[in-house]
């Protein structure tokens, strides 16, 4: 079977410094995978490579389509959240439930807390029905509560053949293996 | 998807302030009689080109709401990640930009005119002229929009570089040549997305 995501001997260089040089890594469908590291070791640009939005200097990368939860919102601050997140598509009624945003549908974006923002972000990846999800730190500023929703919408997406990559410092749960950036 | 991105950024620029360039259009066009005086012969000979300056800098205002919050906040990398590619989404905003100020723009040319005491057979030639040259201008203004994007003080930078690129658009519509300012407003429109698109794939970092 063809893994979901796939680093071949990839090297990138941010600002003039390398981050990681001949990296390998696999991810295929029900997998979930961690990387870890401290402050500026590559992680965020791992997930932005792995998304498409950078470029290695050298080797490959392949991926099926995937879902991108990062720091930055997208979504429009003045819209009611329902509305906003239904303008990236998909199935957004279960992306909020998988959540509980419910009560926060028509409230304008503008005036989420940044863990009710956190949780939307989520919310729009979730609700795209892609197979690969990229979350870049995704237990910032969430609840315990929020978290464990936020753990229940991973086993599912896992348990129907999709694949998780995250950046995060606190740890995940088990069930994720854990990779190492900056050593 | 490009209609969704069309729909949006249309609705964004008319929740935002789409009348602000439009009522500047219209004081630009009411300040000119009392610089030049309430003589209506000579108002009405100048007033094409007064409204062509009026037009330029009404197209200019918005420049730095089309592309530099989409890239901040990210709404440009999920596009992207929805497979529109960036001249599609460069196209899309300068479609949604001439929709927001082009058809208001031509609504204004008419009591512009009044203003300007020029007479009706002026007028429609202007608005003819408005109405072929404004797509250039709108495409132009995405890309210089795209092109200055997350640069620090983009706005005044975006008025130097628009500017001097709009100048053929403003001699040949305010002349009246036709053929060729549509042919200018063609290569604009055409080009324009090209440009845009490449800028928005240099943002990527």
């Amino acid at each position: 079977m063809t893994p979901l995501l796939r680093f071949e001997k990839v090297t990138l260089s941010r600002g003039g410094r390398q981050l990681f040089e001949d990296l390998d890594l696999s991810l295929g469908a029900g997998e979930a995978l961690q990387v870890i590291g401290p402050n500026g070791s590559g992680k965020s640009s791992l997930i932005r490579l792995a998304a498409g939005l950078l470029k290695a200097d050298r080797g490959k990368v392949e991926r099926a389509p995937p879902a991108l939860a990062d720091d930055n919102l997208a979504l429009d601050r003045e819209l009611p959240l329902g509305k906003a997140l239904q303008f990236w598509g998909g199935d957004v009624g279960r992306a909020i439930e998988a959540l509980g945003l419910e009560d926060l549908s028509a409230v304008p974006v503008r005036l989420l807390s940044s863990g009710q923002a956190k949780r939307a972000m989520l919310a729009r990846a979730i609700a795209s029905g892609s197979r690969l999800w990229l979350l870049d730190e995704p237990l910032n500023a969430l609840d315990t509560a929020s978290a464990e929703r936020l753990n229940d919408a991973v086993a599912d997406h896992l348990g129907g053949g999709g694949a998780v990559l995250a950046a995060s410092h606190q740890p995940l749960g088990s069930g994720w293996r854990v990779m190492e950036l900056g050593r | 998807m490009m209609g969704a991105l069309i729909g949006r950024d249309v609705r964004r620029g008319f929740s935002g302030a789409a009348w602000l360039p439009i009522a500047f259009f219209l004081f630009v066009a009411a300040l000119v009689p009392f610089a030049i005086g309430p003589d209506a012969r000579l108002l009405g000979r100048i007033g094409p080109g007064i409204l062509w300056i009026a037009a330029l800098t009404a197209a200019l205002l918005p420049v730095e709401r089309l592309v530099e919050p989409d890239r901040a906040d990210g709404v440009l990398d999920q596009l992207f990640l929805h497979g529109m590619a960036e001249e599609t989404i460069a196209l899309g905003k300068a479609i949604a930009h001439w929709l927001t100020f082009a058809p208001l723009l031509l609504v204004a040319a008419i009591p512009a005119s009044a203003l300007l005491a020029m007479d009706s057979a002026s007028l429609a030639k202007i608005e003819v002229a408005l109405l072929v040259g404004t797509p250039g201008l709108a495409s132009l203004a995405v890309a210089i929009a795209a092109v200055t994007a997350g640069l620090p003080r983009a706005g005044s930078l975006a008025g130097l570089l628009l500017l001097p690129l709009a100048v053929p658009l403003l001699i040949f519509g305010a002349s009246g040549s036709l053929p060729l300012e549509a042919a200018v407003s063609l290569l604009l429109t055409a080009g324009a997305p090209f440009v845009a698109g490449a800028s928005i794939r240099a943002l990527k970092t």
